[in-house]
């Protein structure tokens, strides 16, 4: 889905908060990050900046997203131009332009996933939260739901993410199961939810099992 | 120097250019829409594909690969023509083919080159894109649907203008030119994205559904409304002015115009002086020619030479001035002056008061001290120079600046406002008279607002003995510039519109210092302080403040209405065309003149504008050379008088206020006053 259309002015102004600061914290980082760089190639670092930016709004609003005026805060501590960070930030669908729920579930329905059941996570998560189309967020302001292709998982299709996490081998249980943990404010170990180690078959190992013998002589 | 074979064709181009340099040295045309000479090189319209041999079997952007020795190019191979079929097919799936109620129609990039490479239909059923249309400010009109993501704006306001408001958000279909946060380009260029966009996504605002480029009437001329002299091309309808473009002119514009000198034509049909008045009991009254003339003949007769003077303002033309000096001879007055802001100016000789680096020239320098100049307000396209020469340097170009702090667009080191700096950077007292010392072509920009006060004279002294201390003032290298913000003002020095022996100055024709005054077009004074008892002839276009004092108003013609000549701050003579008629009554300034030293019995001895040409080259033989470029080095090194008032503290402050109205035109365009209401506040801002 398109991230925030370019239309920066007119829509959810309400929203937009007046102004902001970089805590402690991010001020921190945002110090590490520079650091990598040459002096005066300070720039560079705008994307891993504004995932500071937007990791402070999620830990202070519990909505991972960039206002403008993190935005304009971005480009005055990179002394940039406002306008090259709204590029980058409006370009990257990782950067939230305005406000999304307090969990981001991202459900991959690309092919492999597709064929592997993601339409039943896709109606587990509208009955769980009641939202009803891709990029709408829950009555509650606990869920935004998005429609993402590949994230690269296949093997253990389909998966949801949520926020930065793979949740994998999921169906209709274990997706309801799994909103109902972050209702609660758990957040359950990500991975396989088949128990699977990593990609491992299910059911355990199927191949090198017994000793190791070599060929018949 | 590389040689390529461009269809057959083996042209040499230095190392370094683009293959659709090469392509145009060898006479063929690619077209294109991203790639512009003054801008960097994008490549993301793939318009200027080309066959490359034994390079990468593919097309290949032109204008985006270097050229290299015994390159064999072609531009019209059946893969070029497919490829370039296919990107203009993918270029018209989202354009909304609106042409018919486009105002680009008829010189548009995409119009024209669709007719070469477009197909007669579309393989597209889907629905096209929308964009909405952005605010821009109240010059520029977009329609976004339009835009084919060429960049050449973005480009353009991050480079040339140095405004980096302009941008693509969002990616893919989603991708939108414009600047995210509504607001109105903070740039004097701004007009020259109407120019740059090879499409109709951005067109004139004021020029918006008003004429189709065939029905125009194309008149090459000079801009008068700075001293810049930029080239420009009226195009003209019937009686009325419709726009002006830029013309190319390396020299001194390249190929940008500022926005007054664009958009204050819609002036040019308000507040006009379209017939004779005179006043009768306090009241204007209209008049015919012989009744105006009859009241100021009645009024000069008996009086002594010493008793009339008269002023030429700012947009004057040299024929004018020189018809009106010539007159006032006739009449035994030696009271003229053209300085109505009362700038100190020494014109014993040429180079204490034309731009002598010259406005190409700004490119070799490598440190430039400002002197109560701010060039953006004052000349944008001596700006936009300065900051390319910036760029040129990769910024290690040194600017410094005495005057209050202003955002110039590139970096300025402000060493303060007091003209006490200029003796201090002369004796070295400063840090950055290092600078200036150690670079191998140092240059100065005197502002008017450095000369138009008590000490001007000083302060004008003191930046040449700065300029000769800082070895700026070469045999083959003149540093030392006066940036003027009048364009009659050097044709007016040249001709000697000054007080000659025993006349009065300016400053002296007011408060009664003369019975008569007149007035050529000059309206940036406070007429208040004319004396009550003075006779005032105003003779010009505009009813301005020159015009309400005015006991007799001799209507004159504008400079799309006449032909005249101009000299540019550099010294340059450029001659201008008229494109209309003048309005009504109105003539041609030196024609009345002529005509009026008629009605005296005082004949002036020119009965074309050849024979005052003529005359013109006699009293200075500059205004023979037209156009050419008067760069020279520095001959004599004596500096200009002191005058008798010192150096004084008060600090340096900018001669203009506000860009968009500082003549009789702009201030009578409504285009202009918007553009004063919305940007004033950022001027106020670059002024603290």
């Amino acid at each position: 889905m398109a991230e925030g259309s370019a239309d920066g002015a007119s829509a959810d102004d309400m929203q937009q908060p007046a102004d902001f600061v970089f805590d402690a914290a991010s001020e921190a980082e945002i110090a590490g990050i520079i650091a990598k760089y040459p002096p005066g190639r300070q720039m560079s670092a705008v994307i891993p900046v504004l995932y500071v930016a937007q990791q402070q709004m999620a830990r202070h609003t519990a909505s991972a997203w960039v206002p403008r005026a993190a935005m304009d805060a971005v480009a005055r501590r990179l002394s940039m131009a406002p306008i090259r960070v709204y590029e980058v930030a409006t370009f990257y669908t990782m950067f939230h332009t305005r406000p999304i729920g307090r969990f981001h579930l991202q459900v991959c329905t690309t092919t492999p996933c597709w064929l592997r059941g993601s339409d039943a996570v896709t109606a587990a998560c509208r009955a769980a939260t009641g939202i009803e189309g891709w990029g709408e967020t829950s009555a509650d302001g606990m869920f935004t739901m998005t429609e993402v292709e590949c994230l690269g998982g296949c093997v253990n299709a389909p998966i949801l993410q949520v926020d930065d996490d793979f949740y994998e081998d999921m169906d209709a249980a274990r997706t309801e199961a799994l909103l109902a943990a972050l209702r609660r404010g758990e957040r359950p170990d990500p991975g396989s939810m088949a128990g699977r180690q990593g990609s491992a078959p299910e059911g355990g190992p199927m191949t090198l099992i017994g000793d190791a013998a070599g060929p018949a002589e | 120097m590389a040689k390529v074979t461009v269809d057959g064709i083996t042209v040499e181009v230095p190392a370094g250019s683009n293959v659709l340099q090469a392509c145009e040295a060898a006479g063929k045309e690619i077209p294109r829409f991203c790639y512009h000479d003054r801008l960097s090189v994008a490549g993301n319209c793939r318009m200027c594909l080309v066959e490359i041999e034994k390079a990468p079997p593919k097309p290949i952007s032109s204008c985006s690969y270097p050229v290299a020795d015994g390159m064999v190019v072609h531009t019209d191979s059946p893969m070029v023509r497919k490829a370039r079929r296919g990107v203009m097919e993918f270029l018209l799936i989202n354009h909304p083919l609106d042409c018919p109620i486009c105002d680009q129609g008829g010189e548009c990039d995409l119009q024209d080159q669709a007719v070469g490479y477009g197909v007669d239909h579309s393989r597209y059923a889907e629905n096209k894109r929308a964009v909405k249309d952005k605010y821009l400010g109240p010059l520029v009109k977009t329609v976004m649907t339009r835009c084919i993501h060429c960049t050449r704006c973005i480009r353009f306001a991050a480079e040339i203008a140095g405004v980096e408001e302009l941008g693509a958000t969002s990616r893919g279909e989603g991708m939108e030119v414009g600047t995210y946060v509504e607001k109105a380009l903070s740039s004097e260029l701004s007009g020259c994205l109407i120019d740059i966009c090879p499409v109709g996504a951005l067109t004139s605002k004021p020029y918006a559904f008003v004429a189709r480029p065939w029905e125009l009437r194309k008149t090459d001329s000079v801009d008068v409304l700075d001293a810049v002299g930029a080239s420009i091309r009226i195009d003209a309808r019937g009686p009325e002015v419709l726009r002006i473009l830029p013309r190319i002119n390396d020299d001194v514009n390249e190929e940008w115009l500022g926005d007054k000198s664009r958009f204050a034509i819609d002036g040019l049909k308000r507040r006009r002086l379209d017939a004779c008045w005179v006043r009768r009991d306090g009241q204007l009254h209209r008049a015919t020619w012989a009744e105006a003339f009859d009241a100021i003949a009645t009024r000069l007769d008996g009086m002594r030479g010493e008793r009339i003077g008269a002023i030429a303002g700012n947009l004057a033309d040299a024929e004018s001035m020189l018809a009106l000096k010539d007159l006032m001879a006739t009449l035994g007055s030696a009271n003229l002056d053209c300085r109505q802001d009362g700038s100190a100016i020494d014109a014993s000789r040429r180079d204490f008061y034309t731009f002598n680096t010259s406005i190409a020239g700004i490119e070799e320098a490598d440190a430039v001290l400002l002197i109560g100049s701010n060039p953006r307000r004052e000349a944008p396209l001596i700006n936009a120079r300065l900051r390319k020469r910036w760029l040129q340097t990769n910024g290690a170009l040194k600017i410094g600046a005495i005057g209050p702090q202003a955002d110039l667009t590139y970096p300025v080191q402000t060493l303060g406002d007091s003209p006490a700096l200029l003796t201090a950077l002369r004796d070295g007292a400063q840090p950055f008279a290092e600078v200036l010392r150690k670079a191998a072509k140092p240059m100065l920009i005197v502002g008017q607002g450095a000369l138009l006060r008590p000490d001007g004279a000083a302060v004008l002294a003191a930046a040449w003995q700065l300029a000769q201390a800082s070895g700026m003032l070469g045999a083959e290298w003149h540093g030392f510039n006066v940036l003027h913000t009048a364009a009659a003002r050097v044709a007016a020095l040249d001709l000697g519109f000054l007080p000659g022996p025993r006349g009065r100055t300016f400053a002296g024709m007011m408060s009664g210092g003369v019975d008569l005054l007149w007035l050529l077009g000059a309206d940036e004074f406070d007429t208040g302080r004319i004396g009550r008892e003075t006779f005032v002839v105003y003779q010009g276009h505009h009813g301005d403040r020159g015009a309400a004092r005015a006991d007799v108003i001799l209507p004159g013609a504008a400079y799309t209405e006449k032909n005249g000549t101009y000299v540019n701050t550099e010294g340059r003579v450029q001659r201008g065309f008229a494109a209309v008629a003048p309005p009504g009554e109105a003539r041609a300034d030196w024609t009345i003149l002529r005509a009026f030293s008629e009605r005296l019995g005082r004949r002036l001895p020119y009965d074309g504008i050849e024979a005052l040409r003529a005359r013109m080259e006699q009293l200075n033989p500059v205004f023979a050379r037209l156009d050419v470029s008067p760069r020279f080095g520095a001959t004599d090194p004596t500096g200009p008088e002191a005058g008798d008032i010192a150096l004084s503290d008060t600090g340096f402050v900018y001669a203009v206020a506000n860009y968009y109205q500082t003549d009789p035109i702009s201030r009578a365009s409504p285009t202009m006053t918007q553009c004063t209401e919305i940007y004033r506040p950022t001027l106020a801002v670059a002024a603290e």
